[in-house]
């Protein structure tokens, strides 16, 4: 019982980090139409950069605060040189030219921080774990994670719910044509979603940093749980995209903890050994394909375009 | 054993609504077999939306549709057309990088049989390139079957059209204004070709061109906000006052202006 | 819509040459890294092929490729480790089980198009990835050296390095040839037309759906007959020649040369894997040239093609 709440926070807590990387590419796909592979890129920059800046500051939260400022800037100026050439072509331009950047950037970030990759610490209160009931024992920072994710999800939320640029958003990622008849300077709207899609991506990083991995390529595996992410919860949709992280997070990490011992219990270790690994991690692949025969839209879609 | 012959297309209470708009408004017309029928309306009246119920691009809410006795209310784009009901498209949908024989001989080798054959030219084949370049000929385009789509003119496109949909050898025909954009001369040769498609192939025509409308049709139906309002032969219509009101008169102020 | 037989101007026959005429030139020189490499060049040629068939011609832009590469690989692995060690079992069942895989996904995948096609393909390749890296008896992780190469009962020994160069060289153009029988074939046709009017095709009475899948099916099962030569050339198959980022590769090579060309893929391929091989004897860091220049092409190289649909190709 207690491990099962232990895995439903972590899946939670997965759900998060996935909210933080699927937001982001679900704006920028629901607004500009672009399939962007190097989302996951911009994932590692924020957690190399947060490596950096806290060892230089020796902060954690210091160094978060720089990364997260670098991360954006460097969605900027990514942009600005990369990105702008490839809007209004087709997706096949998009995943080839995106998957340049993918590789150009796995390189140079060898290039700068060496092949070994980064360890981020932890200040060593975060480090301890709570008991949040009674019986349960979670750690601190896991915790910070969820709640920072569920701030950024809020101002999020208040951003496009409540503010003009979130009005804009919305009204591109339902129809984009009329946003650019409207009058509004397009070019800076999409550079500034691009940018803020990278600043969430590399949140997502830098958070993830202690617990998990600072290493070249980390984005990859990621990506395309955030893709499956958005196209669960409908293009162009936050909503969406919050519901599907946390149901994508759950199923994933509930997934990993109990399909094996279910399987243990019905065939042999073997086959439980085999296949368990393997079912656990097909099964939101498998949501995937349910949701894109019968509602291939997603749950929540963002509008018609 | 019937004893009277069946309409060969029935619709019945044919009803879609996108949204709050209704499009179609429990739409009822028989259309016994040979017939030249032509719907007209005025534009947003829905006329294209039937095609794409009929055709089975769109799926309705409510109603029927028969053809030649069976429902196929349900079935799919490629089933119906296999059954015999061929559609031409308003906007010109051609493979712009074929030939307009290229075209036609896909027309025709769809009404082939199945092909799942993966060793034999298919672009020399006598079999289908023989019957299409008479298709071609059926709608005066013998001239220009070795040339691209995107070189022919748009006149030529419309004609096209057609010749695709009679390469299926359908039972009918549902032709979505076939002589958009046409000028004078086009316009004339196209009703050259329907003049000789009438009475050969059950015909289903939505067109704006009035005077063409009521030279051929054997009977016009009269479609405004996706409700027929009337339904007859041409002198028929021609009287009818909720047919003159709501559209006739309209039209008639353009036509002179 | 020609897809005739005819080598882009002068490369495709130039590259033909070279390759047949390289055995001999890695023996007169001592070469054996030549015969490695080229015979690397010839089966990736031969997969991407393969994803030509669907992508170049069919417009089904498949993102999960290499799973077809990697089933037919462990399907030597997996028999072999099982004592199973002749071709003549191993290389059927790579080619039927990746044909099954391939109808599968194809079933489920080809309800969808754009984007949501790319993502899909991309996902079930992933689930095999994570399928084989969760299999420990077959290596997981680390992946699994196999010892013996397909037997072919005395008739090939696929051990003599030259000898296998050819049956791959062989393959590859036998696999050019029935790819161009296929796509001027009626079922060809059907899939080069359902690519660039699909609505058109089934407003004439095309089942459209049945012929890509069948295509997809076929493409699959052509890419895992490249996955068993592959698993044979290196002697070893590991979950990570599945990893998505490899269908990437093959689907820049497929681009590279050209798209729903006869010789393109192996243009493509030939183009990609030596430029990545002469990068990185000049540089440890070859991404950093290769990643730009792939965007450069995605941008300028593809002349703006907007769409897999209708493009116009020439000849």
């Amino acid at each position: 019982m207690l491990y099962f709440i232990e895995q439903s926070l972590n899946g939670f807590q997965l759900g998060m980090l996935l909210f933080l990387l699927a937001a982001g590419l679900t704006l920028i796909f629901g607004i500009m139409d672009l399939v962007n592979l190097a989302h996951g890129s911009l994932y590692m920059l924020g957690a190399y950069f947060a490596a950096t800046f806290a060892e230089a500051t020796d902060s954690f939260v210091l160094g978060a605060i720089l990364a997260l400022a670098a991360t954006f800037a460097a969605g900027i100026v990514l942009e600005i040189i990369a990105i702008r050439p490839l809007y209004g072509r087709n997706h096949l331009d998009h995943v080839l030219g995106t998957f340049g950047l993918l590789i150009f950037f796995n390189d140079l970030v060898r290039l700068i921080w060496g092949p070994a990759g980064m360890t981020l610490s932890l200040p060593s209160e975060m480090l301890h774990a709570v008991q949040i009931i009674p019986g349960v024992y979670y750690p601190v920072y896991r915790l910070v994670i969820i709640a920072a994710t569920l701030a950024v999800a809020a101002l999020l939320y208040f951003t496009v719910m409540r503010t003009r640029l979130g009005m804009l958003i919305r009204a591109g990622a339902s129809n984009r044509e009329m946003v650019g008849a409207l009058g509004v300077n397009i070019k800076l709207l999409y550079t500034l979603v691009f940018g803020l899609g990278a600043a969430l991506a590399g949140f997502a990083g830098l958070m993830q940093a202690p617990i998990l991995t600072v290493q070249i390529g980390m984005g990859e595996n990621i990506l395309i749980l955030a893709f499956v992410v958005i196209i669960i919860g409908g293009v162009g949709s936050i909503r969406g995209a919050f519901v599907a992280s946390i149901l994508v997070g759950l199923i994933d990490t509930m997934g990993r903890a109990f399909v094996p011992d279910i399987l243990r219990s019905v065939l042999s270790n073997f086959g439980a050994s085999t296949l368990g690994p393997a079912l656990s991690s097909m099964l939101i692949y498998m949501l995937m394909a349910g949701i894109l025969v019968f509602r291939p839209e997603g749950l929540f879609p963002a509008a018609s375009k | 054993m019937r004893a009277v012959a069946e309409p060969l297309l029935q619709i019945s209470g044919l009803t879609k609504r996108f949204g709050g708009v209704i499009a179609s408004d429990a739409i009822t017309l028989d259309i016994p077999r040979g017939e030249f029928h032509a719907i007209i309306g005025p534009n947003g009246a829905g006329k294209t939306t039937l095609i794409g119920l009929l055709a089975g691009e769109i799926a309705p809410q409510g109603g029927t549709i028969k053809f030649d006795g069976s429902d196929i209310t349900g079935l799919a784009v490629h089933r119906r057309s296999q059954l015999g009901l061929a559609r031409s498209f308003q906007i010109t949908s051609l493979f712009p990088d074929c030939t307009a024989l290229d075209n036609v001989a896909l027309a025709v080798q769809a009404n082939s049989g199945h092909s799942f054959r993966f060793w034999r030219d298919a672009r020399n084949d006598s079999a289908l390139r023989g019957p299409a370049a008479a298709v071609l000929a059926r709608v005066g385009l013998a001239g220009r079957a070795d040339t691209r789509v995107d070189r022919l003119s748009h006149g030529e496109h419309r004609q096209l059209e057609i010749a695709v949909a009679l390469a299926t050898r359908p039972r009918m025909l549902l032709l979505d204004e076939p002589m958009a954009g046409m000028g004078l001369e086009e316009s004339a040769r196209m009703v050259g070709i329907l003049r000789e498609l009438k009475g050969d192939i059950t015909t289903l025509l939505i067109e704006h061109d009035m005077e063409t409308v009521f030279a051929l049709a054997d009977r016009i139906t009269v479609l405004v906000y996706g409700r027929v309002i009337a339904s007859g032969d041409p002198a028929a219509i021609k009287a009818d006052a909720a047919v003159r009101e709501a559209y006739l008169g309209e039209q008639q102020a353009t036509d002179h202006g | 819509m020609s897809a005739r037989l005819n080598p882009r101007g002068g490369i495709a026959v130039g590259l033909l040459a070279i390759l047949a005429l390289l055995p001999l030139y890695a023996s007169l020189t001592g070469d054996a890294f030549a015969i490695t490499l080229f015979t690397r060049i010839i089966i990736m040629a031969m997969a991407a092929v393969s994803l030509n068939l669907i992508m170049g011609y069919g417009g089904m832009v498949s993102f999960g490729h290499a799973a077809y590469l990697g089933i037919g690989s462990y399907a030597v692995g997996i028999l072999w480790k099982e004592g199973i060690a002749s071709g003549f079992v191993q290389w059927p069942v790579a080619i039927a089980v990746s044909a099954l895989f391939a109808l599968a996904v194809g079933a489920l995948s080809l309800r969808t198009r754009g984007v949501y096609f790319i993502m899909i393909t991309l996902a079930f390749a992933q689930m095999v990835y994570y399928a084989a890296l969760g299999s420990d008896r077959y290596g997981g992780d680390d992946g699994m050296t196999i010892r013996q190469r397909s037997q072919f009962g005395g008739l090939l020994d696929l051990g003599n390095r030259t000898l296998f160069y050819y049956l791959c060289f062989a393959l590859l153009i036998a696999s050019i040839y029935l790819v161009s029988r296929i796509v001027n074939s009626r079922f060809g046709l059907v899939i080069q037309g359902a690519r660039s009017n699909e609505r058109r095709m089934r407003a004439i009475g095309f089942p459209v759906f049945r012929y890509k899948l069948v295509c997809f099916a076929i493409a699959g099962a052509l890419c895992g007959l490249a996955g068993a030569l592959f698993a044979n050339h290196t002697n070893f198959v590991s979950p990570a020649m599945m990893f998505w980022t490899r269908s990437g590769d093959l689907m820049v090579m497929v681009v590279l040369g050209g798209l729903g060309t006869p010789f393109g893929p192996l243009i493509g391929t030939a183009t990609y894997l030596l430029l990545e091989e002469a990068l990185s004897r000049v540089t440890e860091y070859s991404g950093l040239f290769l990643g730009p220049g792939l965007l450069l092409v995605a941008l300028y190289l593809r002349g703006g093609i907007d769409g897999l649909m209708g493009d116009a190709r020439r000849g």
